[in-house]
């Protein structure tokens, strides 16, 4: 049995939602360590920022779906204060790979005529309270049942638990902790163009390979930052977000939380280099109708460096175990020929749980990223596409982004988005 | 009543309704390695299911397997997370193929039984002997006592295989 007929999918179903669908107004909070507000505040303070963006008010919204682990606030008491009345809501459990997944979820519950306009939020304070690195209170609940056969072994963080993928892929394909070191070289380049970004500072190779071990073959600056924030995605149909302030980022096609097989355990099914991205992207590529060639722009999660690699390389951006050699061609940096998560990501601009580098790839396709460049008399952003320090992050003529959400290696989701057409 | 024990400074615990953990950690704690076998399909899996994740079939039986085998890829634990783990590092954990079932039933399974490397007496290895182990290098299963009616599977170099010349290990020591 080969790996690929172990799950096949059926590609040629309908597609008939692509390019119905749009996100129609982003917001976030400043992303902060020592947040001093509650989950609550932080999330009103994101959704109310999302719907000034939209220019949709409390009457025009719904829906509303959130996602957590246990940190955050229940959708009705934020619907609550902001004057909201719900038709449908919904509080999921999950990290990373989740804002892909709701998104689905919310073009799904539209088109059953449950609500019309869907808030998706995620409010953590990642760094004040529950910090995602499992440190603090997260090290000290009781260990049950299924759980013991990793987290007794201090095998916990996320760190810890991908670390047989990241070197069973330098064992398999040679990757070199130098290649996957300009994932970080790459980010902080583009956060140094972002004012809203937690690092800011450009980094160096040698400064990812001398910084401290964590949990080989992550060093310090192989991983993403813990931080306090909100972020909200408004998604509604293409025709309302047409009548809405920004032009739409149109959905093309959504994976949510695509697995490997075994997914109690995805190592008992190698090769344990290959994370979901391999199934997903037979879901991804053909609902949008377009491959990795034709995007412009995109977001692979980085909670670590090597995350970002494993999936470009699982979603075919190239050859199965080039991914060393993609991430450190310079095609990933702003100026080069397929940025990746021009933010700066998880890995400097601040930790969501995936849904900031979806904000980027919404503003990436309006041509309005959010950086230092100056406002023109129509309001506009006057980019540069001067990618130098301080400067322009906005790459030129984007038509379609492809985000990579990531759970674990064994577990993914995805979203193309395009311009719109009209 | 739940077994629950303290080890490394964490509760594990064991719910009675948790059957299949119950009988594989009790096993563990008379110092036997079993492993659930699917009485349709005949293969043994890891780590406890409720059902045989290749046929769907419920019934199976607790069949006693070696407890032998090479590290398939592993975690090298600098910055440890838990508390009282912190005077151990760098520690390993170990992904470990069993030889019984290797490349069954498809090429890329294994079962890959984790654990950490620890002495012949199940205390942790010291660092000249983490920087002995990588990917390739041949072990055997330690029990260590976690308390009544429970041990936990760990890993030792074996003594007795024939050892890779040069186990695989992340270049930067």
């Amino acid at each position: 049995m080969s790996l690929d007929s172990v799950t096949e999918f059926d590609a040629d179903s309908p597609k008939f939602l692509r390019g119905k669908y749009a996100i129609a107004g982003v917001g976030e909070t400043t992303y902060r360590r020592g947040s001093e507000e509650s989950t609550r505040n932080l999330a009103t303070w994101a959704i109310k920022n999302a719907m000034a963006d939209s220019g949709l008010g409390a009457g025009d919204i719904d829906g509303m779906l959130s996602y957590s682990g246990n940190d955050s606030v229940h959708a009705p008491w934020v619907a609550g204060d902001l004057g909201i009345r719900l038709n449908f809501y919904m509080d999921v459990h999950g990290g990373g790979s989740s804002i892909e997944a709701l998104i689905g979820i919310a073009i799904g519950v539209i088109e059953a005529g449950m609500c019309k306009t869907v808030a998706i939020y995620r409010a953590m304070n990642g760094y004040s309270q529950v910090r995602i690195g499992g440190t603090g209170a997260r090290s000290a609940v009781p260990i049950v049942g299924d759980q013991i056969h990793h987290r007794a072994y201090g095998w916990q963080s996320a760190g810890q638990m991908f670390a047989p993928t990241f070197l069973r892929h330098m064992y398999d394909y040679g990757t070199t902790p130098e290649q996957v070191a300009h994932v970080k070289v790459a980010h902080s380049k583009h956060a140094s163009n972002n004012p809203k970004a937690y690092y800011k500072q450009r980094m160096t190779v040698e400064d990812v390979i001398n910084s401290r071990i964590i949990c080989k073959p992550l060093h310090l600056l192989d991983c993403c930052v813990e931080t306090d924030n909100a972020t909200c995605i408004i998604v509604t149909s293409l025709d309302r977000a047409r009548d809405c302030k920004q032009a739409p980022a149109v959905i093309q096609s959504v994976v949510g939380r695509c697995c490997k097989p075994r997914s109690d355990m995805h190592y008992q099914h190698g090769p344990i280099s290959t994370v979901a991205g391999h199934y997903a992207r037979k879901i991804l590529w053909p609902n949008a109708g377009v491959g990795p060639e034709d995007i412009d722009v995109t977001g692979s999660y980085d909670a670590f460096t090597f995350t970002t690699m494993l999936q470009l390389e699982d979603y075919g951006f190239c050859k199965k175990g080039d991914g060393g050699d993609y991430v450190s061609s310079g095609v990933i940096e702003l100026g080069g020929a397929r940025p990746n998560n021009t933010s700066g990501g998880h890995l400097c601009e601040g930790y969501t749980h995936g849904m900031n580098m979806v904000i980027e790839n919404v503003r990436q396709i309006r041509g309005e990223v959010d950086d230092s460049c100056p406002i023109g008399p129509d309001g506009k952003r006057q980019h540069t596409h001067d990618y130098s320090e301080g400067g322009c992050r906005q790459v030129k003529d984007v038509e379609l982004t492809a985000n990579l959400g990531w759970a674990m290696p064994g577990t993914g989701s995805a979203m193309v988005m395009a311009k719109d057409a009209r | 009543m739940p077994i629950v024990g303290d080890y490394m400074g964490m509760a594990l615990t064991i719910e009675d309704v948790d059957k299949e953990n119950r009988a594989f950690f009790d096993y563990c704690a008379k110092g036997e390695f079993r492993l659930q076998k699917g009485k349709a399909s005949g293969l043994l899996r890891y780590p406890p299911t409720t059902a045989c994740p290749w046929t769907t079939d419920r019934d199976y039986d607790w069949v006693p397997v070696e407890g032998k085998g090479a590290v398939h890829s592993y975690a090298e634990v600098h910055h440890a997370i838990q508390p009282a783990f912190k005077g151990h590092t760098p520690y390993m954990m170990l992904l470990v193929d069993l030889d019984t079932q290797k490349g069954q039933p498809s090429e890329h399974e294994a079962l890959r039984v984790a654990g950490n490397l620890v002495m012949a007496d199940g205390s942790f290895a010291p660092p000249d002997v983490v920087r002995t182990v990588g990917i390739g290098t041949r072990v055997r299963m330690v029990f260590v006592d976690v308390t009544e009616g429970f041990a936990l599977p760990h890993w030792t170099i074996d003594e007795t295989a024939e050892q890779p010349a040069a186990p695989w290990r992340y270049p930067q020591e």
